[in-house]
């Protein structure tokens, strides 16, 4: 058994956040993508043209304007935050549960020189590039709608790297306190699908009652959204603009230090 | 012993060391005041019923529990604060297969290749010879889910090995294996070994710390009660020779009784009643098979339980 291969090493000084901690946690995540990327595109690329059918074509003709946006574009626009939240939260939620419950990944992995801040981070930060790019997909089909191309359009994935950030790190949250992967079903229907209705996605929250308008300003999806089409339909409004900014970075500060400390109770005795 | 920061990790030390630990889940006491140290080089077995705190102990080494009195110190770094460097540099091979289903052997050993910090112009020698120490050459690029179970546990030691560790953490690492797997885990153990790695291993299989260990740490309801070679052990706690008596029920228990009134060790073994220490019961022993006492008398009779 004896090798060229040198004995393990251990550096002197070592970093909280490794590097190669989190590579090391992002280069599984990216074999298992690797696996599944078709149908993943399919269903980023089918789900909007969705939406864009019934909303933009079924609704938009009762409804042609928004304020001053066409319907089409308002949709278009919309729906790239809903694609964020979905493809954040999702396995935020269900991946980490999985992953630590049934597959008993994260017992092998923190046998390793990884810590549960660096896994936590790590599997977030790998979501959220993953709903970073894929929010581009919505814009992209909205241009077979007319979709008027910008270059703002740009900031639209680092929007959604970090709006995604806080949505993975909400769902890694809700894996870390649920009890079963059936209590993720009252998140589901009481949280997040409000959420993605009351945000500004289809409909404008002006038209919402009072209280509803209120809680919709607590909402971060709304932040993306406003922020998403801001940048995407060139109608900045620099106050605001940066409002929606800074709730977004606090949201995703917010969620990552909770997640991190959950996880951590229930991963390590 | 204090351990100063210019020894840590510097392969001097013991490769374990625990003092006092402490472990409880609630109610339960699960590790009740452990004393151990593994010498550099050995491979020491924690030989222990279910449920001994076994496990816990193991968990504790890699700091997936955090003991709650007491101290640790693994290669010198002391836990758990040092915890990450002391698991860069030792290796874990739990009892629980978590093998990744989806992905191949060689993505599986070089995800863990990167997490063990195996420098990246040695990575695919590693990763080649961690597939030559599974036997797994031919199937490195065959999805785990489809290895036999032997397969899937030999990956289970190789992706522990991948970074040359130390020392290694062995939990039950041939439970639930068909025989011939066994043979074939304990000749891999054997040559870690030979290649000056230390080895700590927890098994309730009595064979399995008979061949392997060089010294038995044997653990019962918390606590290690006894350590020593596996000869050791037999010689203090079950003598040279053991009688095993047969006969009907009404038999074995008169035999019991009279083995209880005279004060000799004795046990239940299958369908026959064990006579611990036979050679010291010359001319008053019943009639019955002679043998030489083993591991599994010794450690029957330090923990009166019964064990595979």
């Amino acid at each position: 058994m004896s090798s060229t291969i040198s004995r393990a090493r251990v550096p002197r000084r070592i970093h909280r956040l490794e590097p190669a901690a989190l590579a090391g946690v992002m280069s599984r995540d990216i074999v298992i993508f690797k696996r599944y990327w078709k149908a993943t595109t399919f269903s980023s690329i089918v789900q909007p043209t969705i939406y864009l059918l019934a909303f933009g074509l079924g609704f938009g003709s009762l409804v042609s304007r928004v304020g001053h946006v066409r319907y089409v574009e308002y949709v278009a626009t919309g729906v790239v935050a809903t694609a964020v939240l979905f493809s954040s939260a999702f396995p935020g939620m269900f991946n980490t549960f999985i992953r630590w419950q049934f597959q008993r990944t994260y017992d092998a992995l923190l046998a390793a020189p990884v810590d549960v801040e660096e896994l936590i981070t790590a599997e977030m930060l790998w979501i959220s590039v993953r709903a970073g790019v894929y929010g581009i997909a919505p814009l992209l089909v909205g241009f077979a709608f007319h979709l008027t191309p910008e270059w703002g359009m740009l900031l639209v994935p680092l929007i959604g790297f970090v709006a995604g950030f806080g949505f993975a790190g909400f769902g890694v949250l809700i894996a870390a306190v649920a009890k079963t992967i059936d209590n993720f079903n009252y998140v589901t229907s009481a949280v997040l699908t409000p959420m993605f209705l009351v945000a500004g996605t289809f409909f404008p929250i002006s038209s919402l009652p009072g209280v509803l308008k209120t809680i919709a300003l607590f909402n971060p999806l709304y932040h993306c959204v406003a922020l998403v089409r801001d940048v995407s339909l060139n109608t900045f409004h620099g106050g605001a603009d940066l409002i929606h900014v800074a709730v977004l970075v606090v949201w995703a500060l917010l969620t990552w230090r909770l997640a991190v400390w959950r996880l951590e109770k229930r991963l390590i005795d | 012993m204090l351990v100063s920061m210019e020894e840590a990790g510097s392969g001097q030390d013991a490769a374990i060391e625990l003092r006092g630990v402490v472990k409880r889940f609630g109610q339960l006491t699960a590790v009740d005041g452990i004393d151990l140290t593994v010498p550099p080089g050995i491979c020491l077995g924690l030989l222990g019923p279910n449920g001994a705190g076994k496990s816990t102990t193991m968990r504790m080494l890699t700091a997936q529990a955090i003991a709650d009195e007491g101290t640790i110190s693994i290669l010198g770094f002391p836990l758990p604060r040092e915890s990450k460097r002391a698991r860069m540099a030792m290796g874990v091979v739990p009892q629980q297969d978590n093998l990744d289903t989806e992905l191949t052997c060689r993505q599986i050993l070089s995800v863990f290749a990167r997490l063990y910090r195996v420098p990246k112009g040695e990575r695919a020698e590693a990763i080649d010879r961690a597939l030559r120490i599974a036997n797994l050459g031919n199937r490195a690029d065959t999805i785990v889910k489809e290895l036999s179970g032997g397969m899937r546990r030999r990956l289970l030691v190789a992706r522990g090995l991948i970074h040359r560790p130390r020392l290694v953490l062995l939990d039950e690492p041939t439970v639930g294996l068909d025989p011939q797997v066994r043979q074939e885990l304990w000749s891999l153990i054997d040559s870690l070994r030979a290649d000056g790695t230390t080895v700590l291993m927890s098994t309730h299989y009595i064979e399995e710390a008979e061949r392997l260990a060089d010294t038995v740490a044997v653990m019962s309801k918390g606590s290690i009660i006894a350590r020593g070679t596996p000869s050791e052990l037999v010689r203090a706690h079950a003598g040279r020779e053991v009688i095993e008596v047969y006969g009907t029920p009404d038999h074995l228990a008169t035999i019991e009784r009279r083995a209880a009134d005279n004060g000799w060790a004795h046990r239940r073994s299958g369908p026959a009643v064990a006579l611990l220490g036979a050679e010291e019961l010359d001319g008053q022993a019943p009639d019955g098979v002679r043998r030489p006492a083993n591991l599994e008398d010794a450690f029957v009779a330090l923990t009166g339980e019964m064990i595979e």
